[in-house]
């Protein structure tokens, strides 16, 4: 067995008395798509956050390729290596989908400190930005307001935006919300390709989709993970059955 | 340098405070209540000042002029409030800071138009006047020492009014949570006017009870409104508890900065350039305060909201 | 009539150039001084611009800067007028006269300060934010009250204007060409700002800091060298000021100068390149017409701002092109 790309360690976080996620540890392979499932409020943004550090954890630790990463600022995990996408878009509405995408190259590559050239002019950046564009399906969008967007492709130009990083771990919360079903389908037939790129932690509520990419699924209960396991095992087992499945039917 | 002069510029300190109080409440109260920042909160105690000076002139009363001072205020307040204020509540900071940055012009300039450009004078009343001793032999002006009394009075009204009234509870509902308020029913922009005059009030209560001890004129309220807002970054903005321990801070660090640190620097440098960096320091000394306190709390010492 | 706004930045500039040539031709020379200050105003405000229409955050404390950047002028032309040192502890000088030396020195304490004071203040946001650079103003400004050496209260007053090789400064038209050619540069930088990745970031920073984070960028540097360019315009603007009125005082550092430079932004469009001369030169005609018209005209200044911010949000601009604009 090959080391983890990504782990987290006896992650624990409360607001309060409640607690959002407690002792979760998990792991993300090279080359596979770890779903991560459980009811709304289960705690899978809280945990997302925590890995990606918009929040800190009140104990345990994040490890990317090896290396611990809990003391990292948000941008200095983005710069190792974590390539994020965000339950509720994220993205700079007043601009353009294409200035969106370069943001991302920016940051993937020389980074802000140009001053004189125009960004939209730097090919470096465009041929980065519009490669991701084309990838999930945005090209005929690039100059179009993000403001004007449709739910769906704003979802898709957050997938895009991560892609600039070429990351070595995708942390994907919920990209196929909104989608609708034609939009689904092509989004993991996208995903299904991009994990031989990097690996994929995913969080989505689609269950068709994540039955039909995870090569392991992680069930997220009021913020234990209560089982871990291929498709078939987490379909079979009778804790997730009454913990999750169960509430669902 | 003796004990007396220690008590004496302490109490000055405690002085200067409780007013910074009463203008830095409504001003946080404002803020955590409707999420405004009000550059026109000078102006307000700049009009209690006037309508004092106006009122004791005609009648000679001190009681009627802090009457009028309250009412003017108040009104004020209350109109302002109606007629601009509330189209800003959901307006950018930005918007808000430019609009009450107008209103502060028109004020300025229409008290001057109907006062004049020169100071008035509003004098201590005959009660009030004169010295007192206090034990240990300490003697310090009556007036000063009423002027603490309201403050920490008023202090303890407005805490007695936030924590034991119905009002007091639609208020702290209104800083936790706007939505739900007006979900129990209670009429906002009713809440908010009576928010906004009580805090105008307030202000002006301290413009006439302070222009007792300095002069009326215009532009009055803006230092005052300056050192208000550092009282309330550094109390942590929507915290009439933070208000309260900021404002006797600035006022204490304020009153005995100017009137120390010139001494203290007089141990190591000779007594011109000590007076002189001294007091440049002190001047500063509390901005310098406020940065500390932010370094180590960017909210504030009570602040929650950024 | 919708115009765009291409077109309304380019008749600005001619407008610039050309009223002050029609008022050397008819002998006005006081009309080029006001269009001097314009440009001035205008060049302040566009150092503010960067901080906030560029970056969002409202510095109700750029009057600091300003003033910074007018006592530099003054202390060094001071020192040099007088044959007096000006001992820095490290090093002294004699000041100097000589403007090219008084511009840059102007800037970078300007920006050395923007730079330290930017560590502490752009840790808040917000009202915050708004609050504490004006305390730092205001820090200032009683700084230089206090500040006997240089004139205390009553400022400071630099008899002849300094000098630039080649012109006569005192010459109402040649002191207004060098601002306006200051001006018109520094616009052209920051056009080429706004659009490179720098702008890109900060503009994208302040729609979203989360964003910028999540691909790497860093939005407390972003927003702090924004800061610091924005801080050395302003002072570059306030050393030209000092030298347009030959005179310092600490009213350079006052909140209502710090206020009226957000005015002048809004009265152009938050966010436009032109929005700040614009907003100038209509701020500098405003005052000039309506104080000469009744000596309340500040009242008619605080309705007409209470009418752009309640019903023209897009700023003069954006009513002759008839978009809002970016807005904070
Ligand atoms: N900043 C916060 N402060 C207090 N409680 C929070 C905070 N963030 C999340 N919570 C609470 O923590 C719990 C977990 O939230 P989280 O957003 O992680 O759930 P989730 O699994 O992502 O749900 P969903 O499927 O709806 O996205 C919820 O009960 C939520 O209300
Ligand atoms: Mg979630």
């Amino acid at each position: 067995m090959s080391d983890p790309i990504l782990a987290t360690r006896n992650l624990k976080k409360s607001f309060g008395a409640l607690i959002a996620t407690d002792d979760v540890s998990i792991d993300l392979k090279a080359g596979e798509i770890h779903a991560i499932i459980g009811p709304n409020g289960a705690g899978k943004s809280t945990l997302i956050n925590q890995i990606c550090g918009g929040l800190r954890p009140d104990s345990g630790s994040v490890a990317l390729l090896g290396c611990d990463i809990s003391d990292y600022s948000t941008g200095a995990r983005a710069r190792a290596g974590l390539g994020r996408t965000f339950q509720i878009s994220e993205l700079a509405m007043e601009d353009s989908v294409l200035e969106n995408a370069v943001l991302g190259a920016i940051g993937a590559g020389a980074g802000p400190w140009k001053f004189w050239k125009s960004a939209l002019k730097t090919q470096g950046l465009t041929d980065r930005a519009e490669a991701a564009l084309a990838r999930v399906g945005l090209s005929d969008q690039r100059d179009m307001k993000v403001a004007n967007l449709s739910h769906g492709q704003r979802r898709q130009l957050e997938v895009a935006v991560s892609l600039t990083l070429s990351p070595k771990a995708f942390i994907m919360d919920e990209p196929m919300a909104g989608l609708g079903a034609e939009g689904s389908k092509t989004m993991t037939g996208f995903l299904d390709g991009l994990r031989s790129e990097a690996p994929i932690l995913l969080v989505e509520h689609d269950m068709d989709a994540v039955f039909a990419l995870a090569d392991r699924i992680s069930v997220l209960v009021y913020g234990k993970i209560i089982a871990t396991g291929r498709a078939d095992e987490i379909r079979a087992s009778k804790v997730v059955r009454e913990a999750y499945l169960g509430d669902a039917a | 340098m003796s004990s007396i002069l220690v008590i004496e510029q302490i109490l000055n300190g405690l002085q200067f405070g409780v007013m910074l109080f009463l203008m830095a409440a409504g001003l946080t109260l404002i803020f955590g209540v409707m999420g405004l920042i009000n550059l026109a909160h000078g102006s307000l105690y700049m009009i209690g000042a006037f309508a004092a000076a106006a009122v004791a002139g005609a009648t000679g009363s001190f009681f009627l002029a802090l009457v009028a001072a309250l009412v003017a205020a108040a009104v004020a307040g209350a109109i302002v409030e109606m007629v601009v204020i509330r189209r800003l509540y959901n307006a950018a900071h930005l918007d808000q800071v430019l609009a009450t940055f107008a209103l502060i012009l028109i004020f300025s300039e229409g008290t001057r138009w109907v006062f004049g450009s020169f100071p008035l004078f509003l004098d201590i009343p005959n009660a009030l006047s004169g010295p007192v001793t206090l034990p240990g032999g300490i003697q310090y002006p009556l007036y000063r020492l009423t002027l603490i009394a309201i403050g920490l009075a008023v202090a303890l009204g407005l805490w007695l009014l936030i924590e034991r009234t119905r009002i007091g509870i639609q208020i702290r509902a209104g800083e936790n949570d706007r939505e739900m308020i007006g979900a129990l029913g209670v009429d906002i922009s009713k809440l908010y006017t009576l928010v906004f005059a009580l805090g105008a009030a307030l202000a002006g209560l301290a413009g006439a009870l302070v222009g007792a001890i300095q002069s009326v004129q215009v532009g009055m309220g803006e230092p005052v409104l300056i050192l208000a807002f550092v009282v309330i970054v550094i109390g942590g903005i929507g915290s009439i508890r933070g208000a309260f321990i900021g404002a006797l801070l600035v006022g204490l660090t304020d009153t005995l900065g100017g009137v120390f640190l010139p001494e203290i620097f007089k141990l190591f440098m000779d007594s011109g350039a000590a007076q002189k960096s001294g007091s440049a320091l002190a001047s500063m000394s509390i901005y310098l305060l406020m940065g500390m306190v932010l370094i180590w709390r960017p909210t504030g010492l009570f602040g929650a909201r950024a | 009539m919708r115009v765009k706004e291409k077109h309304v930045n380019a008749l600005v500039i001619i407008g610039l150039i050309a009223l002050p040539l029609f008022a050397l031709i008819s002998d006005e020379p006081f009309t080029i001084t006001l269009a001097t200050r314009a440009v001035i105003l205008a060049l302040a405000a566009v150092g503010l611009n960067i901080i906030l229409g560029m970056g969002g955050l409202v510095s109700f404390g750029h009057a600091l800067f300003f003033g910074i950047g007018g006592y530099t002028m003054g202390i060094l032309a001071y020192h040099a007028q007088t044959y007096t040192t000006l001992d820095l502890g490290l090093f002294a000088t004699g000041g100097t006269e000589f403007m090219p030396v008084i511009w840059v020195v102007a800037m970078v304490v300007s920006a050395v300060l923007a730079y330290l004071i930017g560590l502490l203040v752009l840790r808040t946001s917000g009202v915050y934010f708004i609050m504490i650079t004006l305390a730092f103003a205001q820090m200032f400004y009683y700084f230089a009250i206090s500040w006997a050496q240089y004139g205390g209260e009553d400022g400071l007053s630099i008899y002849v204007r300094n000098d630039f090789p080649g012109l006569n400064t005192l010459v109402p038209i040649q002191f207004f060409c060098i601002c306006f050619v200051i001006l018109c540069l520094v616009l052209f930088l920051k056009a080429r700002l706004q659009n490179s990745p720098f702008g890109l970031a900060l503009n994208a920073m302040r729609q979203t800091a989360t964003r910028v984070e999540t691909v790497g960028l860093n939005p407390m540097k972003l927003k702090l060298l924004a800061f610091v360019i924005s801080g050395a315009i302003t002072g570059l603007a306030g050393a030209l000021f000092a030298d347009l009125n030959r005179f310092v005082s600490p009213t350079m550092f006052s909140w209502q100068l710090s206020g009226e430079l957000i005015v002048l932004i809004i009265i152009g469009g938050v966010g436009r390149l032109m929005g700040p001369v614009i907003g100038a030169c209509i701020f500098v005609a405003l005052e000039h017409f309506l104080s000469g018209l009744t000596e309340f005209w500040h009242i008619y200044l605080g309705l007409i701002l209470l009418g752009i911010v309640l019903f023209a949000r897009g700023g003069v601009i954006g009513l002759l092109t008839g978009k809002e604009g970016a807005h904070v």
